[in-house]
């Protein structure tokens, strides 16, 4: 991939050529992920299973995929009001176009919301409607061929349903439904990728999206507790599976296994020791994060079961979720609605401070920073600033927590409340403006990295916009994967930026009951 | 070809209304059952195509969030942008038809300078010239309704007074007609913008084609080719009760004007004017963001296999063991 500054000078965000309708899409390596592999196709029994690639001439499509398509959308139509209005009230005013990452980035047309949207609608408009059948391309209607299908599958994965153009839609289409319903077409002729299928089989063999299988889970929290007498000569217990826990934690699984998300989770584990909450860890329930999510709402549905059965069956009172983007998403919109109503458990309240959360009254799991910022507000928690001082630190607001649920003040208490330097990016970038990391809703494979780092372009410009004002070098956020995508997308961009969780900071800078004199940070870096 | 295909159709439609009263005295076709079957047409399918959408469910909760959730007690809720209450809600859809409050967010992102820096100019043009257009066309609407009504509604004539700026001649120009024709002229240009030409179809400027048409030929009819207007209102209740007279009273200009607005009665519901309905449905704004309070119900939620916990502790009883995580039968 060519330098950032060649990129940016041959980059064209305004003057598209040539016609949406027609050309075929080619399948360049480096801007779309690989099919899944057949043995996880058939451990999760999904449709039409096959060997396959994008970029193999053949597809191998099911005989009558037409059909099954065509009939595949006509049940989804008839079962989703949004994307049935989404189809039918577009003006076309352009007011999204420029609001998506992988759009400005890339700069190719067909990455616009608006133009998304048409490739599904141009076949919704040729099948299901009088003037597309009547006067086809006039009406803008297009047959579904192989080509067509194509397309589909190279664009509709190249969009991370960060729901940000929906934001900017005077009618709030939200591209990212339209996405969500091409890729469970795309499914139903076998057409899915190895970054989604892989993590959701093995999130449902073993609970968790890497495979990581009981024993070695509660090994690398074995770690994790070890490090943290290392730091602070204190050792913390990490209970996992214990029944009548008073409340189950969920994570992505990314916490415990990769970096920097590893201080995120040190910094959770410090957190519930000091304030000496009765909680566990469960095997079974081992992520929070949920791929299934980015394929189909049926396998969302079967992956998220896991944690209100896991919650019955440790008879906990309510549950608490780490820092995840996406998996937010399910909790706060899907999860009740899916899984529910959790009557088994209790309106959550925190033991320490005697909070009710009321707005988590139904669903019963609220996210931790919502809880760490009310043991912040009630003084319960002992915190030096100033071990967090060799940061200067701008906040990326994670789309899912921002644009689903409104989480934008709980992580922002948090951080001004552990740390002396905080610098807000620009005010069109963040909150519910925020832009993707460009790796979401599945893409982060490594084959597709050429167009997550385009994607990451505009998060990355205004990280570079504070670095170079403020001297910012450390990017917090509260998402696993933005935590993976991110240093990648920094340092081609930027440079000179580093990524951490929230709570790495509250780790920092908690001080604990009978703690040694702390020499280093979570990463083992010197304190000065 | 996107533009120039709709703009003769618009041509043809008005010559062929043209050709039909001068040479053809077509006054049944063009005066009754064009109106009649227009409306019709208009009617059910405006009916048919909300009750679709409204019979569709709304499976999961989707609001789109745009600003603080309501949760703790010392964070400031956003009342209007995250409405936790039906008051936020209703609060909410009123900005977003009354004001277009998204569209007021509009910015555009630009490569600036030789550096090609990332920035976002503000952008506020579309917003205004949608807010002109669709603004003076409800006032213009509202003043029609004079000829529908008899007597005339005293807020009708003030309305047009003040849409006059209380202008003393005979036949003063209306404010919201200048205004109108700014904002369709700056949405008709717009799309001429290399990235608005691309994401445009030929029905979009078919739109803007017929809508200029209409109020072009309203503005003539108002200052040069002058209507009658007792006998418009004569034509107008004909039709309402049902008991039309075909009449021959009226300029050429007072059919294209009406015939116009007919052919957009009927193409209304299959086009994407019906955001005018769509708007008050749309599920990322009119919903409350409560789902973790309220539990939002799917109603074909369905069963899935999933991957009981005794399954998952059989296939890794080994393991369990061996770790010392407890099981459910004990650790034997
Ligand atoms: C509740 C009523 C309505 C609301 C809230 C509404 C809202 C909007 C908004 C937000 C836009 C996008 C901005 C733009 O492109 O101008 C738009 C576009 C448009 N509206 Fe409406 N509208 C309503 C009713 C109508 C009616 C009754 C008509 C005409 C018969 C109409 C005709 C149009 C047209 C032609 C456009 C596209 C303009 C373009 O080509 O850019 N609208 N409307
Ligand atoms: C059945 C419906 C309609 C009838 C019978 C009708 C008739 C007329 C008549 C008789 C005039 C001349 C008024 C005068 O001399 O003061 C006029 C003007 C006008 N009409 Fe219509 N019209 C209709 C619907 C519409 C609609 C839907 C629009 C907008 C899209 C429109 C836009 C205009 C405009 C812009 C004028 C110029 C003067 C003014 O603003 O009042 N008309 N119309
Ligand atoms: S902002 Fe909404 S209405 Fe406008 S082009 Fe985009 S999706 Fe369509
Ligand atoms: S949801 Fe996000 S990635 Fe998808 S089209 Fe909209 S802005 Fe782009
Ligand atoms: S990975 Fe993070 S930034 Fe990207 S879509 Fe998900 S929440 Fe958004």
């Amino acid at each position: 991939m060519d330098k950032p500054d060649e990129i940016k000078k041959t980059l064209n965000i305004d003057r598209p050529e040539g016609d949406w309708m027609e050309s075929k899409v080619e399948f360049k390596k480096g801007t779309y992920c690989y099919g899944a592999p057949l043995k996880h196709q058939q451990y999760l029994g999904l449709p039409h299973q096959r060997e396959w690639q994008p970029h193999d001439p053949d597809w191998k499509l099911p005989e009558n995929w037409k059909e099954i398509i065509i009939e595949g959308m006509k049940g989804i139509l008839k079962k989703n009001r949004a994307l049935k209005l989404f189809m039918d009230i577009c003006v076309r005013c352009g007011a999204c176009a420029d609001k998506c990452h992988f759009f400005i980035g890339s700069g190719d047309p067909k990455n616009m919301p608006v133009v998304r949207a048409e490739l599904l609608r141009s076949v919704y408009r040729r099948y299901f409607t009088l003037q597309g059948r009547l006067f086809r391309r006039l009406a803008g209607a297009r047959d579904l061929t192989v080509d067509v299908l194509k397309e589909w599958f190279y664009y509709f994965y190249q969009c991370t349903e960060c729901r940000r153009c929906s934001v900017y839609c005077p009618y709030g289409i939200d591209t990212c439904e339209i996405t969500m319903a091409a890729r469970e077409l795309l499914n139903l002729v076998g057409c899915n990728i190895q970054w989604i299928v892989e993590p959701a089989s093995n999130c449902y063999r073993t609970g968790n999206h890497l495979g990581v299988p009981p024993h070695a889970f509660k090994e690398t929290l074995g770690f994790a507790l070890d490090e943290i007498r290392d730091i602070t000569g204190i050792n913390i217990e990490a209970p996992i599976n214990k029944k009548g826990a008073e409340v189950l934690f969920v994570a992505p699984s990314a916490d415990y296994f990769a970096s920097p998300h590893w201080y995120t989770l040190l910094g959770y584990l410090m957190l519930f020791h000091e304030i000496g909450l009765d909680y566990t860890w469960s095997a079974y329930a081992s992520e929070g994060g949920n791929f299934g999510l980015f394929h189909s709402t049926e396998l969302a549905k079967r992956l998220n079961a896991k944690i209100y059965e896991e919650a019955k069956r440790l008879k906990v009172k309510w549950i608490l979720g780490g820092e995840c983007g996406h998996m937010w998403r399910v909790i706060h919109q899907y999860m009740d609605t899916m899984n529910g109503p959790a009557d088994f458990l209790e309106v959550p309240v925190s033991p320490i401070t005697g909070t009710r959360f009321e707005h988590a009254r139904s669903t019963k799991m609220i996210h931790i920073a919502e809880f760490t910022a009310d043991l912040i507000q009630n003084n319960k928690l002992n915190l030096d600033k100033s071990r967090n001082d060799k940061w200067i630190i701008t906040f990326h607001d994670s789309c899912n927590p921002a644009r689903s649920m409104g989480l934008l003040e709980e992580p922002r208490f948090i951080i001004k409340n552990t740390c002396n330097h905080f610098y807000e990016m620009p005010e069109n970038t963040i909150r519910e403006k925020t832009f993707c990391c460009g790796s979401g809703a599945g893409l982060g494979a490594d084959e597709n990295l050429e167009m997550r780092l385009k994607g990451g372009m505009p998060r990355a410009m205004a990280v570079k916009y504070v670095k170079e004002k403020y001297g910012v070098n450390m990017l917090a956020c509260m998402c696993a994967i933005d935590k993976a995508a991110l240093p990648a997308v920094l340092d081609y961009w930027v440079s000179g930026v580093e990524v951490c969780g929230v709570h790495e900071l509250v780790g920092n800078a908690l001080v604990m009951k009978g703690e040694k004199k702390r020499e280093t940070n979570l990463r083992g870096e010197p304190l000065e | 070809m996107k533009v120039i295909l709709p703009f003769f159709l618009v041509i043809a439609i008005v010559f062929f209304i043209y050709g039909g009263i001068k040479f053809y005295d077509a006054h049944i076709i063009l005066g009754i059952i064009i109106p009649y079957v227009c409306f019709a047409v208009a009617i059910v399918g405006f009916v048919a195509r909300v009750i679709k959408w409204a019979i569709s469910p709304v499976p999961f909760n989707i609001t789109t969030v745009c600003g603080q959730q309501k949760s703790l007690p010392f964070i400031r809720h956003s009342f209007i942008e995250s409405p936790a209450s039906r008051t936020g809600v209703f609060i909410r859809m009123l900005f977003e038809t009354l004001f277009f409050r998204s569209l007021s967010r509009n910015d555009r992102a630009e490569l600036y300078g030789n550096e090609r820096r990332l920035i976002y100019g503000r952008d506020r043009y579309l917003w205004l010239a949608s807010i002109l257009f669709h603004w003076s066309l409800l006032i213009i609407v509202l003043r029609h309704l004079r000829f529908f009504l008899e007597p005339v509604p005293h807020w009708i004539l003030f309305l047009q007074d003040l849409d006059s700026l209380f202008q003393s001649h005979l036949t003063p120009f209306y404010i919201s007609n200048v205004l109108i024709s700014m904002g369709i002229l700056y949405l008709f240009f717009r799309r001429f913008k290399k990235r608005n030409y691309y994401i445009s179809l030929p029905s979009d400027y078919f739109i803007l084609f017929l809508i200029g048409g209409i109020i072009i030929s309203g503005i003539l009819l108002r200052h040069i080719y002058r209507a009658d207007l007792y006998s418009v209102k004569v034509f107008l209740y004909g039709l309402i009760y049902l008991n039309p007279v075909p009449f021959g009273g009226f300029g050429v200009m007072f059919y294209i004007h009406f015939c116009l607005i007919c052919i957009l009665l009927a193409y209304l519901p299959y086009s994407k004017l019906m955001h005018m309905a769509g708007v008050f449905l749309s599920p990322t704004r009119n919903i409350r963001n409560d789902s973790r309070a309220r539990r939002h119900i799917n109603p074909w939620n369905y069963p899935v296999k999933v991957h009981s916990y005794e399954e998952w502790e059989k296939e890794f009883k080994d393991a369990l063991k061996e770790a010392g995580i407890p099981q459910e039968g004990g650790n034997g």
